[in-house]
């Protein structure tokens, strides 16, 4: 069995999850990687992405994040998103609303620069949609 | 002297304002263990962020390209002032004294030649401020329809602040709005944004000295951070207000329904004196009715 650490989950309206996990896979701004204990110290950009938790207790929990950054120390893992549900509540409603708005950012996009953030952007939430919600 | 009748419809009337304030005290006491627990339950990611950015700015130091939102133009001509206020009344003075405050600042730095211009969140800032700074006012944000103020709502704005800094329209902003000290006591504040201030929350745990790797690099995270910072800033604020509000109309329906209750007392007084002198006065003539025959 592997060591526990404490992880935590937290959105600007609320503390969403607080408790000691086995291992977090968070999905970096350059590709998903796995969060173990005595991980190194990394401070990484997040992607939208599904965020995979592995209780001490055995059981596994995905949520759904929108964008954010996550804070690693050895003993502890805080991952602060820009917004977060639990993949079981989730709304397809909301995600059909989240593409929308990115394509709009895309049209609106004044120079290069932000059109190719923007596109990224919306590349990153039409997978996000493809993986979660069944076809 | 009012009429036995007047005096009845004076106490009927007051008993309703009464009633009124009291259902009003309920409502704002309910309200404010809401606006409380959001206050709280955000506390963390503020502090978190104060940290991680703390941080990361200690990591990078002085450096000539550190972003602007953090550093300031260098500048100070001209301020921008988003003030935050309630959308309702009846709440004693607490839009009174957001503005006040707000107020003195425009016109100190108008003394010094400055440029202001202003922005209100919540409708009673800007009835307040239209008066005597109305031509400096740029925009208004109404949060009237919002039921649950949520990060979006604070995000809106502050992307609207970041846009005006990218344009060049300001080169000082701050943030003015109530802190929520207790029930009884709310501060009137003025928060800097933009440059951001050094003190603030990131004294509360800077946590450790680790050597952290960055993904992708510092200088990326931060100016992903800064302006993510100015939002959850911005969301501080709001929620900090609402709770605000809440404590304050909530002491200032319980003084209302006080003194309410201390007028009917004094006119129940005056009602059941001239009852009785009334009965005296028809006895009296009675009596000497009686004894005329």
């Amino acid at each position: 069995m592997a060591e526990a650490f404490k992880f935590e989950l937290v959105s600007p309206e609320r503390l969403m999850v607080s408790e000691d996990v086995e291992e977090v896979v968070v999905p970096g701004q350059e590709g998903y990687f796995t969060v173990l204990a005595k991980h190194a110290p990394v401070m990484a950009t997040l992607q939208p992405g599904v965020i995979e938790v592995k209780t001490a207790a055995g059981q596994t929990e995905r949520y759904c994040v929108f964008g954010g950054f996550v804070d690693i120390m050895p003993e502890a893992c805080t991952l602060l998103a820009e917004s977060a549900v639990n993949v079981n509540d989730i709304d397809p409603a909301d995600i059909e609303q989240r593409i929308s708005n990115a394509r709009e950012d895309v049209e609106d996009a004044k120079d290069d620069d932000s059109r190719s953030k923007a596109m990224m952007y919306l590349d990153q939430l039409t997978t996000l949609q493809g993986a979660i919600l069944p076809a | 002297m009012p009429s036995l009748k007047d005096l009845r419809s004076r106490i009927s009337s007051v008993k309703s304002t009464q009633k009124i304030t009291q259902a009003m005290q309920m409502v704002a006491a309910a309200k404010l263990r809401r606006a409380q627990e959001a206050a709280e339950a955000a506390r963390p990611y503020s502090q978190r962020m104060g940290a991680v950015l703390a941080n990361i700015a200690q990591t990078l130091g002085d450096a000539d390209d550190a972003p602007k939102l953090m550093v300031g133009t260098g500048a100070s001509d001209t301020h921008l002032l988003v003030v935050c206020t309630a959308e309702r009344g009846l709440c004693g003075g607490f839009n009174s004294s957001i503005a006040r405050l707000a107020r003195d600042h425009a016109r100190k730095l108008l003394g010094q030649g400055k440029t202001v211009k202003i922005i209100t969140v919540g409708k009673k800032g800007y009835d307040i401020l239209r008066r005597d700074l109305g031509s400096h006012i740029i925009d208004r944000v109404d949060l009237r329809d919002v039921k649950r103020l949520g990060f979006s709502d604070a995000d809106a704005i502050g992307k609207q602040v970041i846009d005006l800094f990218e344009k060049g329209e300001f080169d000082v902003c701050t943030l003015f709005y109530s802190e929520f000290k207790s029930v009884i006591s709310q501060l009137p504040t003025a928060q800097q944004l933009i440059p951001a201030s050094a003190d603030g929350d990131s004294d509360a745990e800077t946590g450790g000295d680790a050597a952290y790797e960055y993904e992708p690099d510092a200088a990326a995270i931060l100016s992903d951070l800064i302006p993510r910072n100015i939002s959850v800033q911005v969301f501080r604020a709001l929620l900090e207000n609402s709770a605000s509000e809440q404590g304050a109309r909530m002491s200032a329906m319980d003084n209302a329904t006080r003194n309410a209750g201390e007028m009917i007392d004094k006119l129940t007084l005056d009602y059941n004196r001239q009852r009785q002198a009334q009965i005296t006065k028809e006895l009296i003539e009675i009596i000497s009715g009686a004894e005329a025959l």
